[in-house]
């Protein structure tokens, strides 16, 4: 564990030394494991070990707009190489929460952030953490393909480029032709490198998002609602996709679609809106999280169940 | 059950009146009032428009149609009849201040479009200040003509006490160098609103997928909002230069000269930017000036006219072209 910590902490010391800041969670997740019989009944369950290696641990998590808060007390670890999903109904906060997890929530002027949320132990709210190196590590696939009005090969040498990976040659290349073969788009494009990527479907597009992402070799993939702007086609190629990128990548994917989450998840967070009786506001709670299969078999939460059997929401 | 009633009900209903509702012609005496009006509204503008292109081409049809090139090679002269008589001193001063315009309003303009849209704290003091922008496009030129006078041209008190005075100097005082930074003041709020256009149209999904691939902000900017926003920031420009080429009330404050010129300095003769100058539109006043004493000024007027409107169309031709090009890159 402490091996691990000191790889993935590196990239953040850019910005001076933590190891002073009280920022490294050392022993806390010693005690964290589950206890026995849980673990048990998981590992049986799914392939991997529930207990897992943590990537992100949010603890008491707020997220406010002003004085409006959209996201409620959150807590949940997210695990490696295992793909999370966020469900609810609309505005139930899991985009804005998953926003918090690469610091996307920054770039809105009124958005602010309270709680703790830990990856690889590093406080990512800490003052000292560059947004910048955040999202180079846990990049985003976002609800609507954004390809970039460029050719297809500068979409994906986009992000190598701005983090200093490469310059334009042979090894530029080699990383645009390793990240367009993972996110399985080269056989579709690698006769029209220098087109342009809007000529693609949206299908295409978002999988080029995809390997534009990958580009920068991040450890994390946020996905948010990747399939809602495409096909039924298109969404199972993506689904394959991810269950193929699981392997290296750790994803954490908001969905609408309940299928999509039970078919291509390890675990599922489910969220839920709370009305404020008095002030008619509404917030983002984080109902239940478990495994997908127990979530969608035999949840404990009444809420839950009312949701994956479709009588809510 | 009760659903397809209904519908059957409105299904009958329907074809009931249907076959007189459809085949009986509607009268729409008001309509048809509006759309005459508003047709004649276009055709009457254009009407006036055309009207006043010819007339000024029939008038200086005399000196363009005989000597085209004498008369852009010519120079100010006291007779009309003179055979170098011409507009080139007033066509390079408009040129000169049109390049000029364009390299100082287009940097500083779209640098405070850029830090209004993306790097301004949206607070009240921003929406000022961009009312405050919104309301200088609309200040008359002649006041501009003023600030110039005072900040580039005299060495006046109170810029010497902001320490600007060394303007004055470097400009030459009454030079096409203050003409052009003095109409490059006069459109900047007209480049900053446009670029500002621009800049804001780009999609909020490239900016967020820059940031999401690990891009800084001025990163962003550089590689996503400038490329995007090219297209429009450059009409903005066009058009901007096209406008101030057309500014006659300034350049007579900051000092143009209507009469001759003792030096002509060539095109690209930088020397010639501190010295005195003229252009076209100065040339137009002063030969429409001149034509009760000499009526021959009158076509020379006129065929100056035809040079100015050929080279603002000039320049909206390019920025429309630009622009189109820049669109089709962008796919």
């Amino acid at each position: 564990m402490t091996t691990g910590q000191e790889i993935m902490l590196d990239p953040f010391k850019t910005k001076g030394s933590y190891e002073d800041q009280n920022m490294t969670a050392t022993d806390e997740r010693a005690e964290e494991p589950e206890p026995g019989p849980s673990v048990e009944a998981d590992a049986e369950r799914t392939e991997r070990p529930v207990e897992g290696t943590g990537i992100f641990d949010a603890e008491e998590l707020n997220v406010y707009y002003g004085d409006f808060r959209a996201v409620r007390d959150a807590s949940l670890k997210v695990n490696k190489n295992e793909i999370t999903a966020f469900i609810g109904p609309s505005g139930c906060g899991k985009t804005t929460l998953l926003r918090c997890f690469n610091r996307m929530n920054d770039l809105i002027e009124i958005a602010r952030v309270t709680g703790s949320l830990r990856y690889h132990g590093v406080d990512l709210y800490h003052p000292k953490v560059d947004p910048v190196e955040v999202r180079r590590q846990i990049g985003m696939v976002f609800q609507k393909p954004n390809p970039f009005p460029k050719s297809i090969w500068a979409n994906v040498a986009y992000g190598p480029k701005v983090a200093g990976l490469a310059k334009k040659g042979p090894a530029m290349d080699d990383i645009v032709e390793n990240s367009l073969r993972k996110a399985a788009l080269w056989d579709e494009v690698k006769d029209r490198l220098d087109e342009n990527a809007l000529g693609l479907s949206g299908g295409q597009q978002q999988r080029l998002c995809i390997a534009r992402a990958i580009a920068t070799d991040p450890d994390v993939l946020l996905m948010d609602e990747p399939c809602s702007a495409l096909d039924p086609i298109a969404t199972t190629r993506i689904e394959e996709l991810m269950h193929g990128l699981k392997d290296d990548y750790s994803i954490v994917i908001v969905t609408h679609n309940m299928q999509q989450a039970a078919r291509v998840s390890d675990r599922t967070a489910f969220f839920s809106v709370e009305v404020s009786a008095d002030s008619d506001t509404r917030t983002g709670i984080l109902v239940e999280y478990d495994s997908t299969q127990k979530i969608f078999s035999n949840p404990s939460d009444e809420r839950t169940e009312n949701y994956v059997t479709g009588r809510f929401g | 059950m009760a659903l397809t009633t209904i519908g059957t009900a409105a299904r009958q209903g329907s074809a009931r009146q249907g076959s007189a509702a459809f085949t009986q012609q509607r009268r729409d005496i008001a309509g048809s009032l509006f759309k005459s009006v508003i047709l004649l509204s276009l055709v009457l503008s254009l009407t006036i428009l055309a009207v006043l292109i010819f007339d000024t081409v029939a008038d200086g049809w005399d000196q363009l149609s005989t000597r085209t090139w004498d008369f852009l090679n010519g120079s100010l002269r006291s007779r009309s009849i003179d055979d170098k008589l011409g507009v080139k001193q007033g066509l390079y001063g408009s040129l000169w201040i049109g390049i000029i315009v364009a390299l100082s309003a287009f940097p500083v303009g779209v640098g405070a479009a850029v830090y209004l849209e993306e790097y301004a704290p949206k607070s009240r003091w921003t929406s000022i200040i961009e009312l405050v922008i919104r309301n200088l496009a609309g200040v008359p030129s002649v006041v501009y003509g003023l600030l110039g006078l005072f900040l580039f041209v005299e060495r006046s008190t109170i810029f010497g006490f902001l320490g600007l005075g060394w303007l004055a100097d470097a400009t030459g005082g009454r030079s096409v160098l203050s003409a052009g930074l003095t109409l490059a003041v006069l459109v900047l709020p007209i480049v900053i609103i446009t670029a500002q256009e621009s800049v804001r149209a780009v999609p909020s999904g490239l900016k967020e997928g820059a940031y999401g691939l690990g891009a800084t902000k001025s990163e962003m900017v550089r590689t996503q909002i400038l490329p995007y926003a090219a297209p429009g920031i450059l009409t903005g420009t066009l058009l901007a230069m096209s406008r101030a080429i057309g500014e006659a009330a300034p350049l007579i404050l900051v000092g143009a000269i209507s009469g001759g010129l003792t030096r002509n300095p060539d095109l690209w003769d930088t020397s010639g930017l501190r010295e005195k100058f003229t252009a076209l539109p100065i040339i137009i006043v002063e030969w429409v000036s001149e034509r009760g004493r000499d009526p021959g000024f009158a076509t020379a007027a006129a065929a100056a006219i035809v040079v100015l409107l050929a080279l603002v169309l000039l320049l909206n031709m390019t920025a429309i072209l630009l622009r189109n090009r820049f669109e089709k890159k962008r796919g």
